[in-house]
């Protein structure tokens, strides 16, 4: 019996932790939030961030969709090709780029490239004391360093969504009419005829999300960041497994409300 | 000037300040000593909000900290040298310097901000060729050299440094410490030091203060420090491995 009680216990301080661990993280969030919307605002560290979060990031989001687009039409060609439905190469490398793998790989890449940089950075500036240097030069680290990143994720990512969808559309493109003997104006015809507001919509909203979650776990950790080099490893590794996890979940969440029947 | 009362302050099981009384008069220059751990750090930090205490009231100029109000008013009449200087390594050294001046209340003029960051750079020694430097492309002694330019840019009335001589070698160590007391008489700054090293007391302090197992063990001048009388304070200042403190905490 106590064995079992161990148990339960040990289960149940393990759910409260986690729970309270939700709660500081959506607590973070909306301070991040309301930072946002009262001055005073530090505009070269959004345009940095945007940067770093943006520009920075569009090579390594292009090589993904590329690679992902190409990737799916050859599968959807060679799956097609067992019942005779190669012809709709296009329209599937469509929805399945737009809807789904474009957020989902830009999101899983903005968290391994700006959640693991945002966490390092910031829990570097914590156990050097540089966030305690902050305060004291009366600048709300919040306000300086959080919410312009979360500010930047939220404006970049949606666009870099957009991008990475187009491109691997191009992609599939790309080996459709190349190896697959498609004819190329048929292939963009069938694509935009097939696509629907709502999936373009879907995408950029998943983009948003995955964005402020991405940005808001990497800060979220630098903050929560123990000491020293363990204390900085353990932040960026922790900020993009909760990043990963969080956008994936998210992603069923949003995918649900979208195209529930 | 500040004064600490009944100030406690618990991290997990570990009390490190356990009843802190503690005063430092306007103006003049007060150090506190005391083994590794003992809460020092944390005493400083309780005075600017950056660790909240259990329990105790701190004042300032008789005004209680914990009371509210403008803190960034509060925040503008100090200065703060970290152990580790602290430099944001994404800034320039003068963009470090002048932080206060380009942002918020105190905020000037670009050009203007630069000139007074080259001024006080130049104050601790350091010439307008480091300016456009990033911290890491600094030295140990320079980057503390800049910290400390940094706690006066802003002419603060109270200045807090931590450990400024630790990781320098002596003659830096003799560097700093001159100008921390330059600094000190010029400005007529309140100044809280902490400090191991007892040749930084000896050249900053008007007082000092030893603070043990989260008490101030004794406080006085520091021309009576030698002739104090305590066994703690005498094991401490002459760096004996006997005495009453355990050398292994």
């Amino acid at each position: 019996m106590s064995v079992i009680a161990h148990l339960l216990a040990g289960i149940g301080r393990r759910v409260l932790a986690a729970l309270a661990t939700i709660g500081r993280v959506v607590l973070f969030t909306a301070r991040a939030f309301s930072h946002m919307l009262r001055p005073p605002f530090y505009g070269r560290e959004l345009l940095n961030a945007l940067l770093h979060i943006g520009w920075l990031s569009l090579p390594v989001v292009g090589m993904t969709a590329i690679f992902t687009g190409a990737a799916l039409a050859l599968q959807i060609y060679a799956g097609g090709s067992r019942f005779d439905a190669q012809a709709v190469v296009p329209q599937i490398v469509a929805l399945g780029i737009v809807r789904e793998l474009g957020p989902v790989l830009v999101g899983l890449m903005i968290a391994a490239r700006v959640t693991s940089s945002i966490a390092a950075e910031i829990a570097t500036m914590k156990v050097t004391e540089q966030i305690d240097a902050l305060t004291t030069l009366s600048t709300h680290p919040m306000k300086y360093l959080v919410a312009p990143r979360v500010l930047a994720a939220l404006i970049c990512v949606p666009l870099l969504v957009g991008l990475g969808d187009i491109i691997g559309i191009l992609g599939g493109y790309t080996v459709a009419v190349n190896n697959l003997d498609f004819n190329g104006a048929v292939y963009i015809r069938n694509t935009v005829d097939f696509l629907e507001p709502l999936d373009v919509i879907s995408s950029l909203v998943k983009g948003a999300v995955f964005g402020v979650i991405a940005a808001t776990m990497g800060c979220y950790a630098g903050m929560q960041s123990g000491r020293g080099a363990q204390g900085v490893g353990r932040a960026t590794k922790s900020s993009v497994e909760a990043a990963s996890v969080l956008i994936l979940a998210a992603n069923v969440a949003l995918t649900g409300a979208f195209f529930s029947i | 000037m500040i004064r600490f009362e009944d100030v406690h302050k618990t991290f997990g099981t570990n009390a490190v300040l356990r009843g802190l009384n503690l005063e430092v008069d306007k103006g003049t220059s007060m150090v506190i000593i005391g083994g590794s751990g003992t809460g020092k750090s944390v005493a400083l930090k309780c005075v600017l909000g950056l660790v909240t205490p259990d329990s105790g009231r701190i004042y300032v100029d008789g005004q209680d900290t914990a009371s509210g109000g403008d803190r960034d008013a509060f925040l503008a009449r100090f200065g703060m040298l970290f152990q580790g200087a602290a430099l944001f390594d994404s800034l320039p050294v003068w963009q470090n310097v002048a932080f206060r001046l380009l942002r918020g209340a105190l905020k000037r003029p670009k050009a203007e901000a630069r000139e007074i960051a080259v001024e006080k750079l130049r104050r601790v020694g350091l010439g307008p060729e480091v300016a456009d430097r990033f911290p890491a492309e600094l030295s140990g002694g320079m980057q503390k050299r800049v910290g400390l330019a940094r706690a006066i840019a802003a002419d603060p009335e109270v200045i807090f440094f931590d450990e400024p001589t630790t990781g320098l070698d002596p003659i830096m160590s003799g560097v700093i410490n001159d100008l921390i007391r330059e600094i000190v008489v010029e400005m007529g700054a309140t100044a809280v030091t902490i400090t191991h090293d007892m040749s930084s007391v000896r050249a900053i302090a008007d007082n000092v203060a030893m603070l043990h197992a989260g008490k101030i063990r004794w406080t006085g001048p520091v021309a009576q420090m030698d002739a104090s009388g305590d066994p703690y304070l005498d094991q401490f200042i002459h760096g004996r491995a006997e005495g009453p403190i355990d050398p292994v905490r």
